[in-house]
């Protein structure tokens, strides 16, 4: 599976002591007009524009520590889902570097491997291997995961039988035992009733315990300044505030326009 | 390390846990909620079978030309019914994950491999039939008309995997590829000798046309599994064709056809999470 070691790092090396490191990364998305190849050629022919562009990233640069719990927050649309996709290596910069060490596991949009028409044993393997588990790590953390989500009388059923709150559990109880040194959660902290939310809110304290660290993205602030040691607040896709969780979230308060 | 990035086709060994439960999620859902299940593997190319045999075999009177035409007539149109699927479920492998690549990163080659897999696994049953009749016909294959057979598997399943990784990742940002699929598919059938032989082709065109044609990888694939079924029967054949030397190029050109879908998937790569 993914490395758990990068072997450029030596002890000499100044970063070695990283868990991210993320350096003048920009990224702008081209949004096309056209879908079809017909529609392209006529847009270029009636000398339409065929793409507008859009930034939604002007040069970010921070590092995170191993072991740190950090918050990424900001308003709508500021750019933190975007950092977090480049994080786990869906979106590639357009410029700038993005560097992790260690296996990384994103919660990002619980239950998007999930398949209706398979029972949930067969969903969680699917979706364990999904998040980069092999078969002995699955099989050995089955049995938690279960009890975490708190329907083992439901395995064998086929996950469209399921109600939306069994789904939702299943998902995170997965994802959160997915085996990793880096966690990057984005805004599935609102999941579930609110014995269950207690219950994830403590797994990822636990997770952070042990060393773990943890990128969340959230709306819920309270609860990260619980759960996080540090917060980077993005503001119209740059970096306005890096340091303390509570900083961060009065810096974001004070942001936020008088309405 | 850097987070999306990997080596490709070279990377899938790494993943092949990931890559077997995305085939054995293929494989479960395929048949769910039809009452027949699996049947509907033996009835397509059957029902498909039995259209051109009535068509060209006793209309057209080629089964009369052509000795134990069933068999040759079985025996290439699965092949390129395989080609068919591997070409068309790689070219749809992305944009069908749309959910997967948007939001976690996986070497995304896995989905195409994946298909190629699950292709292969529904061509188990028809093989099965072309055995099953040939048996009952009298059939005495040398092993090496059986290796024939699996070179020729080999030729399609590469030259649609190079394909549809091509076709696959132009359909991300251009739906119309899709369009050139089915064109290339649908001439497919008739650009390879599995109606007629080719040998009745080469006399009524020039010399030159035939070698173009005989440069279409799909020909001596399915001349190959000719060789291993057809030709492989108790009955004498006629207007056998050896094709050692357009076998090798069809060895060759399918590879070449897959490294070039390779990179061109890889260049395209980075743009899918976002223009999907």
């Amino acid at each position: 599976m993914r490395k758990t070691s990068d072997p450029t790092a030596t002890a000499a090396d100044p970063d070695a002591h990283l868990a991210v490191k993320v350096t003048e990364v920009r990224k702008s998305f081209v949004l096309r007009h056209t879908h079809t190849l017909k529609e392209t050629v006529i847009a270029a022919l009636k000398r339409k524009t065929l793409t507008s562009r859009f930034d939604a990233l002007k040069g970010v640069t921070f590092d995170i520590p191993q072991g740190e719990s950090v918050a990424l927050i900001g308003f709508n649309g500021s750019g933190k889902s975007t950092l977090l996709k480049m994080l786990s290596g869906v979106y590639r910069p357009d410029a700038g570097e993005v560097r992790v060490r260690g296996r990384v596991a994103g919660l990002i949009e619980v239950g998007g491997g999930f398949h209706p028409d398979l029972t949930g044993r067969e969903n969680v393997y699917l979706n364990a291997a999904i998040l980069g588990m092999t078969k002995a790590e699955t099989q050995e953390r089955y049995d938690s995961i279960v009890e975490f989500a708190e329907i083992p009388d439901f395995m064998d059923t086929e996950v469209k039988h399921y109600s939306s709150g069994m789904f939702i559990r299943l998902a995170f109880a997965v994802a959160i035992h997915v085996e990793c040194d880096i966690l990057l959660v984005d805004e599935v902290l609102a999941v579930g009733d609110e014995p269950f939310q207690k219950k994830c809110f403590d797994k990822l304290q636990e997770l952070r315990q042990q060393g773990k660290t943890i990128i969340i993205v959230s709306h819920f602030l309270d609860l990260l300044s619980k759960l996080c040691d540090r917060g980077i607040v993005i503001d119209q896709h740059q970096i306005a505030f890096d340091g303390p969780i509570d900083e961060a979230i009065s810096t974001l308060r004070s942001l936020a326009p008088a309405s | 390390m850097i987070p999306g990035t990997s080596k490709g086709l070279l990377s899938i060994p790494t993943y092949r846990y990931l890559l077997w439960r995305l085939i054995r999620k293929a494989v479960l859902i395929r048949y769910r909620g039809s009452v027949l299940g699996w049947f509907w593997s033996f009835a397509r190319p059957v029902a498909q079978f039995l259209i051109y045999f009535i068509a060209v075999g006793i209309f057209l009177r080629l089964g009369t030309t052509i000795g134990d035409y069933q068999v040759y007539l079985f025996s290439g149109i699965i092949l390129i019914g395989f080609f068919t699927e591997v070409f068309n479920q790689t070219t749809q492998a992305i944009v069908a994950n749309t959910d997967l690549v948007k939001k976690i990163y996986l070497p995304r080659e896995l989905f195409p491999v994946s298909s190629v897999v699950v292709a292969l696994i529904n061509f188990i049953p028809q093989l099965l039939i072309i055995t099953v009749v040939c048996l009952i016909v009298g059939w005495h294959p040398s092993p090496t008309q059986l290796l024939a057979a699996v070179l020729g598997v080999f030729i399609m399943a590469t030259l649609g995997l190079g394909l549809g990784l091509f076709f696959g990742a132009l359909n991300v940002s251009f739906r119309d590829s899709q369009n050139v699929v089915d064109i290339i598919l649908m001439m497919a059938l008739w650009a390879s000798p599995v109606l007629y032989q080719a040998s009745t082709m080469y006399g009524s065109l020039p010399e030159w046309v035939g070698t173009v044609y005989q440069l279409n990888p799909m020909v001596p694939a399915v001349e190959l599994m000719h060789y291993a079924f057809w030709a492989a029967l108790d009955t004498p054949k006629t207007g056998v064709v050896g094709y050692t030397t357009f076998t090798l190029i069809a060895v060759i050109v399918s590879l070449v056809i897959l490294v070039i879908g390779q990179l061109v998937f890889r260049r395209l790569e980075g743009r899918f999470a976002q223009d999907l």
